[in-house]
């Protein structure tokens, strides 16, 4: 199976080719942020204030680094669990989101908004952030920067393994997934 | 009777030396059953995520950066021999210096927030630690550390069943919160059991039961067996490796007991995520 390459910011018209169990190589520009600044930017909407950057058709990447050593653009950089951000994140769909990367289930709130929007949902492997690190080239923090690892960061990325867990009409890959391997009816 | 001395700033050295190859370098055991999952694994996704773990495990052994960006709350169990002395401080002050030091200087990820609900950031470079204090017979200082990772802390679970509920209870909890975990705990899984005891005891031997060894099965024929039997069952949930589908989803099943109250039966199932780091160091 190989791994399709996709350019961040994605083109609308790849977002709705891709499906549930494609594996993709991102590159391009995508964008940190994980619990504390979630919590921000949803607070600012509901403020109606503007947000930080301009979300609409980007890709938000949930990851807390590890400090860059002196040698290096980011220090490990895995993905975190995506759920935290679910309360969140509907409203960052509304905004024009397009792609978020993480690992772990979405709520039926989420996959629906993404529905809605037309988004797509990645997840990366976790607990693999030193060999994800090198897909990583440039790192720069724009916004929050007080939050230390969860600041908001723009990240330029080359070939940054990921697969798609839900596609833009709902279709969720660890559903599927583990179907295909289920040896006995569910618990 | 002779009493050993042990210097406060050697435990601090050794310590944070122990948080940093942690972080870097995966057990053997560990890696072992990496390659293992490989030859059994069915899915050409679930092949390819557990390569791609034994890379990453490569990269940050020979790079010493840590295997994931989660370099975890560092919990610790402590043996203090009773006829141990520790000059210059206390044993708990030690313990965070040397955290403190280890995962400041080895440039890991400061985790740790002070207060729970207002979320304010600790001023203590990754600490508290969690610290438990076991004595022993003799004269050694016996440390046990892991960096535990959020997300399969975050699904593990506790239940107090009832005594009716019996083996076939504690099975179906203990598959019920793995099938829940799915990909959330980065499978495949090391899943720790506590049975018996009370409310905080199944908690702690649960959490204790991560620190043997993969591979290394309780003593006691009967858990032995049910070791094996739920490990097998486990893999049966088609969860696999980061829930993508596949049958390796736990790389081991650990099972600590204790006796109990007549009215109870406690069981705690705490998960630990692949990237189970566990160090051992003896003074």
């Amino acid at each position: 199976m190989t791994a399709r390459q996709i350019t961040n910011p994605i083109s609308e018209e790849t977002l709705l080719e891709l499906k549930a169990g494609d594996r993709v190589l991102l590159s391009g520009t995508i964008y940190t942020a994980r619990d504390a600044a979630h919590k921000r930017m949803f607070e600012a909407l509901q403020n109606g204030e503007q947000l930080p950057f301009d979300i609409a058709g980007q890709t938000i990447y949930y990851v807390g680094p590890t400090p860059a050593k002196p040698n290096q653009v980011i220090g490990s950089a895995g993905p975190t669990t995506s759920g935290r951000m679910d309360k969140y994140t509907p409203a960052l769909l509304d905004k024009g989101l397009k792609g978020m990367v993480g690992k772990g289930y979405r709520s039926p709130e989420v996959i629906e908004s993404m529905k809605k929007n037309k988004a797509v949902y990645f997840a990366a492997i976790g607990g693999s952030g030193a060999l994800i690190a090198r897909s990583i080239k440039s790192m720069e923090v724009i916004a929050y920067a007080d939050l230390g690892p969860e600041a908001i960061h723009k990240l330029t990325v080359q070939n940054f393994p990921a697969v798609v867990i839900i596609d833009s009409e709902g279709n969720d890959w660890y559903q599927i997934g583990k179907q295909q391997f289920q040896e006995e009816g569910p618990v | 009777m002779q009493v050993r001395t042990i210097q406060y700033k050697e435990i601090v050295d050794q310590v944070a030396s122990m948080c940093q190859e942690a972080n870097f370098e995966l057990g053997q055991d560990v890696v072992a059953a990496f390659q293992s999952a490989l030859k059994t694994e069915t899915s050409a996704t679930g092949k390819d995520i557990l390569e791609q773990l034994i890379l990453n495990a490569d990269i940050a052994k020979s790079e010493r950066v840590p295997m994931c960006q989660d370099t975890g709350v560092s919990v610790f169990i402590v043996e203090v021999g009773q006829d141990c002395h520790i000059q210059g401080g206390s044993v708990y002050d030690a313990i965070n210096e040397g955290v403190k030091k280890g995962y400041e200087e080895g440039y890991l990820r400061h985790s740790i927030v002070d207060h729970p609900i207002t979320r304010e950031k600790s001023k203590g470079y990754n600490t508290p630690s969690i610290i438990h204090i076991e004595m022993i017979p003799g004269d050694e200082l016996v440390i046990h550390m892991s960096a535990k990772g959020g997300g399969s802390e975050n699904m593990s679970a506790l239940k107090m069943l009832k005594p009716s509920d019996g083996l076939e209870g504690i099975k179906s909890f203990i598959l019920d919160t793995v099938a829940k975990a799915g990909p959330n705990a980065c499978p495949p899984l090391v899943v720790g059991v506590g049975i018996g005891g009370n409310f905080e005891r199944c908690a702690y031997l649960a959490k204790k039961s991560l620190f043997r060894h993969i591979g290394h099965r309780s003593e006691l024929p009967e858990i032995a067996a049910l070791e094996n039997e739920l490990m097998e069952k486990i893999n049966q949930l088609g969860i696999g490796p980061q829930g993508m589908g596949g049958n390796t989803t736990a790389l081991d099943v650990k099972i600590e007991i204790e006796p109990c109250h007549i009215a109870a039966l406690p069981v705690a199932v705490n998960l630990n995520c692949h990237a189970s780091r566990h160090k051992e160091l003896r003074i």
